[in-house]
């Protein structure tokens, strides 16, 4: 804890909203807050950080998502819903393009137990959310004659028109743009070393800087663990790592994303969907790359002459159970703490739906049953696999 | 196309050996990089960007930037500054991106 006198300091600076992290996440609730009017500074680590927003696939995706917890699959449909106004609000501000393209996707299914589990999922999310949650069940035949150049291995696969992707490096880019062009400030290449909370606000401090707050927003991903701690809130998040292979451009082949398999904007083909539990490391190896080229030359054959020209690892942040953590904290009135995975996916329900309720504009009951009071007296499931 | 090169050679070269670009025999030295070769041939662009069709040439001379990406003996994207020269070679612009398509049909009728 800061001692009182040491918040007389000159270079003191201050804001309405602090946000601790600077990912999509953390820009996404800033970009909202600034279009509430807000005055706002993001508070950001350095290119050493670890980084979910610069390694993602950029799904935009709905399907199978929040299978034994209805409010997170009703969430994510409204996330994709408020992406056209979302993309077309950045692309006004900025002039960027995030390629944005919500035709559905395809998850194909290697196994008839992998068929048989997706489509077990599918049907309890639609009748969890009464019946409103659109997808098909496609056996082989069906599946290639939707989705040319399926391998002939591929036993099905389920269809969603709720699905979708966009160019989540554009994204980022396009946020820090957008925020920037609203006003808000973006301090990069600071870790924040400590929090203190006084009657009226929030002080941090970086080195041998410090910033003051009236309201703080932690949207550190993984760092929220830790930061949290600091004002005694107990954050459970862990990383689970994703590989990503990327091929050499290709014309225009996959007009439609899959969990596997995605060809972006600019003709590269993104293969991945791997999850291992590995600590902070976010490396490659060459296993696991191995095993996601076979499934996907499985997926598409075609892939098969296609020459690799990068690979990635990257920390997905994923809570106790799976699930986002939206948290007003009742002990530390004006703390918020935020923490998911599918950052791309959310970040238009972020920015035009959680901002507002950061800020005070309305209670939203869908936000209930996202607070951390979910994980009271249950012990923390690691993910693996 | 030697008459505006951009590069010249330090020394004649010891051996040297033919390959065709774009159609046009070249004597170039033998035991240096594609790229090396088309740059001191006079070369002055060697693909057309596959995102946005601008002209590209080697740039980073390894293997990093994909500046220099030809077709070599009707393969695609080849990186030309990773690659020695070899007589007989025959290179093409890259232009745009891969086809893939058809390469495909050709699986189907198998």
């Amino acid at each position: 804890m800061l001692g009182v006198e040491r918040a007389t300091v000159e270079f003191m600076q201050k804001t309405d909203v602090m946000i601790v992290g600077g990912g999509l996440v953390g820009l996404s609730i800033a970009y909202g807050l600034a279009l509430q009017g807000r005055q706002v500074s993001v508070l950001d680590e350095g290119d050493d950080a670890l980084r979910a927003a610069r390694g993602n696939f950029g799904l935009l995706w709905v399907q199978g998502k929040g299978y034994g917890m209805s409010p997170y699959a009703q969430w994510t449909r409204e996330a994709v819903a408020l992406w056209p106004r979302f993309a077309a609000s950045l692309q006004a501000d900025t002039g960027i393009d995030l390629h944005l393209r919500q035709p559905g996707g395809f998850q194909l299914c290697l196994s008839d137990e992998e068929m048989a589990e997706e489509s077990r999922r599918l049907l309890w999310l639609r009748d969890a959310l009464h019946g409103d949650y659109p997808f098909e069940l496609l056996d082989g035949e069906q599946l290639r004659a939707r989705l040319p150049g399926v391998g002939p291995t591929v036993v099905g696969g389920c269809y969603s028109p709720m699905d979708g992707h966009v160019n989540p490096l554009k994204l980022l880019r396009s946020l820090y743009a957008a925020c920037r062009a609203r006003g808000v400030r973006i301090i990069n290449g600071h870790r924040v070393s400590a929090i203190g909370q006084h009657a009226s606000g929030f002080e941090l401090e970086a080195g041998d800087q410090r910033w003051y707050a009236a309201r703080l927003v932690l949207a550190a991903g993984l760092g929220n663990r830790e930061l949290g701690a600091q004002l005694g809130i107990e954050v459970p998040v862990s990383p689970n790592r994703g590989q990503i292979l990327v091929t050499e451009r290709l014309k225009p082949f996959l007009h439609y994303p899959t969990t596997y398999v995605r060809q972006t904007d600019e003709g590269t083909v993104q293969l991945g969907d791997s999850h291992e539990s590995s600590g902070l490391d976010d490396g490659t190896g060459s296993e696991v790359m191995a095993a996601i080229a076979a499934r996907a030359v499985r997926c598409f054959p075609r892939l098969g002459q296609v020459r690799l020209v990068r690979a990635w690892g990257a920390l997905r942040v994923m809570s106790a159970d799976g699930y986002p953590i939206y948290e007003a904290s009742p002990t530390c009135p004006g703390a918020v703490v935020v923490s998911c995975h599918s950052g791309v996916t959310l970040a238009a329900i972020h920015a035009l739906r959680l901002a507002p309720w950061i800020d005070g504009e309305f209670d939203d009951p869908a936000l209930a049953a996202f607070s951390l009071a979910r994980f009271n007296g249950k012990n923390e499931v690691r993910h693996v696999g | 196309m030697s008459a505006d090169r951009l590069f010249r050679a330090l020394g004649p070269a010891r051996n040297t050996v033919q390959i065709e670009f774009e159609g046009a025999s070249l004597s170039v030295p033998a035991g240096v990089s594609l790229a090396a070769a088309l740059l001191g041939s006079g070369v002055t662009h060697t693909r057309e960007s596959a995102v946005n069709g601008r002209l590209g040439a080697p740039f980073c001379m390894m293997g990093v930037c994909f500046e220099c990406l030809v077709e070599v003996d009707g393969q695609a994207n080849c990186q030309a500054c990773l690659l020695p020269v070899r007589a007989g070679m025959r290179v093409q612009r890259q232009r745009g991106a891969r086809d893939v398509l058809g390469a495909d049909e050709e699986v189907a009728d198998e």
